[in-house]
């Protein structure tokens, strides 16, 4: 018997593994630049770090919790610490590429909260926050839908994560931001994105990378991953344009902050639908996206709710939209294993409310009580000095624009006095020198 | 006429806008400098090199004012730019010796006085 395994389908997954990686580093770049200068690093590091805590808790405990053999509503615990995940066949990619793939969803959706908490959280109390909440909030909800748990077998329709990454995320991110407070300076000062093109190049690179998130969830190189490539090309299309329009007629002026959020909300929106309708209902969907999330932001600015950086405007409203839409656009005749409310099946559209519901009420619960959890252990917000200074400075001892002045060069005490005296001089200049 | 220096804390430049627009001070100058008063320094690594970094992120605002105002400019930053804590900054009030306002050629009194609301007589 031949190997299940099917070499054009396991390049595609390479490929989107990759891509979807880097998604986060790109997330990085999108936040980073809406947030101060003093700050930057910080809120970059929010999602690098992610990289490397959340990639580890899914290897250890998450992979098994959402894809093990389980109940309907967490995987077992039989793949721990990926025991069994070898090169045999999982559909007809390697299972250990389908494991990376999925830890690639686990890492950005974990990310994605930190917009929401930006310029005021501790890094190690969010460092154990979005370690935990990987593996206790997103593997399981990941389970329901797509590891065979209960969602999936009442038919909710997620075909990339509208719910279980954008939703979920969301909703984690509005009961971090409710209980972390606001910053001290929110309502009371102005405060600018200190680098708009950043965010215009993390916008960039996430489309890029979201043709991976989305075109890659067929899990293969086949006909679903060309439509959900197409639509990923097409809904964000209709989002930026329609957004253009709003912002046209609202200042009179297209702003680039805007065009970086409309082109994410696109994204996000067409994520459950990708491989499941049709390419005209993507530029619909798309289209219809933008409004309530742009209306979303402006109404969210002037409320005391700080979730800095809008997750729940852009992940939260663009999610639970997508994933609606997608209950009422899904079509048999473009893969989607049932149709619409549009196209003679309205249950779909309930089932699809039914999903959102549930993964929001379970996020809401679990990452309330963990945020708790963490208070106890670490403090969730840095004091307002250090909040002042900047968490550059006050969290990583490092800057973003590092001028360098005044920086004076600590030789450890341990170097040999043998040292020749012309290198630890030279080194003193070098050091002023390059940053200066 | 007096110049009002002061060096403040970035953060703290919002509120000391604000108050002193509440003050009804129009009319001053910043600038991003560094400086360093007596403070403790933050040490930064960036891979094997650690620095102290001795100088810290201050703004600089300079305002020129009529004598009566100079009592409440200063109250008005006192107020808003204090924590408490060493790194606050300072206060300079300068004599100044001529004003000119470049756009009328006005002098002195007249060209630090703010042209909204009415001019107050000098």
């Amino acid at each position: 018997m031949s190997s299940p395994i099917n070499g054009a389908d396991t390049a595609w997954m390479l490929i989107s593994t990759a891509l979807v990686l880097l998604m986060t580093p790109a997330l990085g770049f999108f936040y980073g630049g809406l947030v101060r200068g003093k700050n930057a690093l910080n809120t970059m590091m929010m999602s690098v770090s992610a990289l490397g805590f959340v990639g580890l808790a899914w290897a250890l405990v998450g992979y098994s919790l959402a894809f093990a053999p389980g109940s309907g509503f967490a995987g077992g615990l039989s793949q721990i610490a990926l025991a069994g995940v070898g090169v045999e066949a999982q559909g007809s990619i390697p299972h250990v590429l389908f494991m990376a793939y999925q830890g690639t969803f686990a890492i950005i959706t974990a990310a994605l909260i930190s917009g929401a908490i930006a310029e005021r959280m501790r890094f190690s109390a969010y460092l154990i926050f979005i370690t935990l909440w990987s593996v206790v909030v997103y593997a399981p909800v990941a389970h329901w839908v797509w590891g065979g748990g209960f969602l999936s077998s009442m038919g909710a329709l997620d075909f990339a994560g509208g719910t279980v990454v954008h939703v979920n995320a969301a909703v984690a991110a509005l009961v971090a931001a409710i209980m972390m407070g606001a910053r001290k300076d929110y309502a009371r000062q102005a405060i600018l994105p200190h680098n708009v093109p950043f965010t215009l190049l993390g916008a960039g690179l996430l489309w890029f990378g979201w043709f991976g998130f989305n075109a890659g969830s067929a899990l293969g190189a086949n006909t679903g991953a060309a439509l959900a490539f197409a639509n990923t090309l097409l809904a964000p299309t209709a989002t930026l344009v329609v957004w253009t329009l709003l912002d046209l007629r609202r200042t009179k002026k297209v702003t680039a902050v805007g065009a970086a959020t409309a082109i994410v909300v696109g994204l996000v929106a067409v994520t459950p639908a990708a491989g499941l309708v049709s390419p005209a209902s993507a530029i619909v969907l798309g289209a219809i996206a933008a409004l309530p999330s742009y209306f979303g932001l402006l109404w969210r600015a002037r409320t005391r709710l700080d979730d800095s950086l809008d997750v729940v405007a852009a992940h939260g409203l663009g999610g639970t939209v997508g994933a609606l839409l997608t209950g009422l656009l899904a079509e048999k005749s473009w893969g989607s294993p049932t149709d619409g409310l549009l196209f003679g099946n309205p249950r779909q559209l309930g089932i699809q409310a039914m999903a959102i519901l549930v993964v929001a009420a379970y996020s809401a619960g679990a990452s309330w009580a963990l945020l708790r959890l963490v208070n106890a252990i670490a403090p969730l917000r840095v004091s307002k000095r250090d909040e002042g200074l900047g968490l550059d400075v006050s969290q990583h001892g490092e800057e973003a624009y590092v001028r360098g002045e005044g920086a004076l060069l600590i030789l450890r005490d341990a170097l040999p006095t043998a040292a020749p005296a012309p290198l630890a001089a030279a080194a003193t200049v070098g050091a002023a020198g390059s940053r200066s | 006429m007096k110049l009002v220096v002061a060096v403040v804390r970035p953060d703290k430049l919002g509120d000391v806008l604000e108050a002193l627009f509440r003050a009804e001070v129009r009319g001053l100058t910043i600038g991003r400098i560094q400086g360093h008063g007596g403070e403790t320094e933050h040490v930064e690594t960036y891979r094997g090199t650690t620095v102290r970094m001795e100088l810290s992120e201050k703004v600089r605002i300079e305002i020129g004012v009529s004598d009566h105002f100079v009592e409440p400019t200063v109250r008005a930053i006192l107020s808003s730019a204090r924590t408490g804590e060493v790194g606050d900054g300072k206060i300079f009030v300068l004599p100044v010796e001529k004003v000119y306002r470049i756009r009328t050629g006005e002098e002195d009194q007249s060209a630090v006085t703010p042209l909204f609301p009415a001019p107050e007589e000098t």
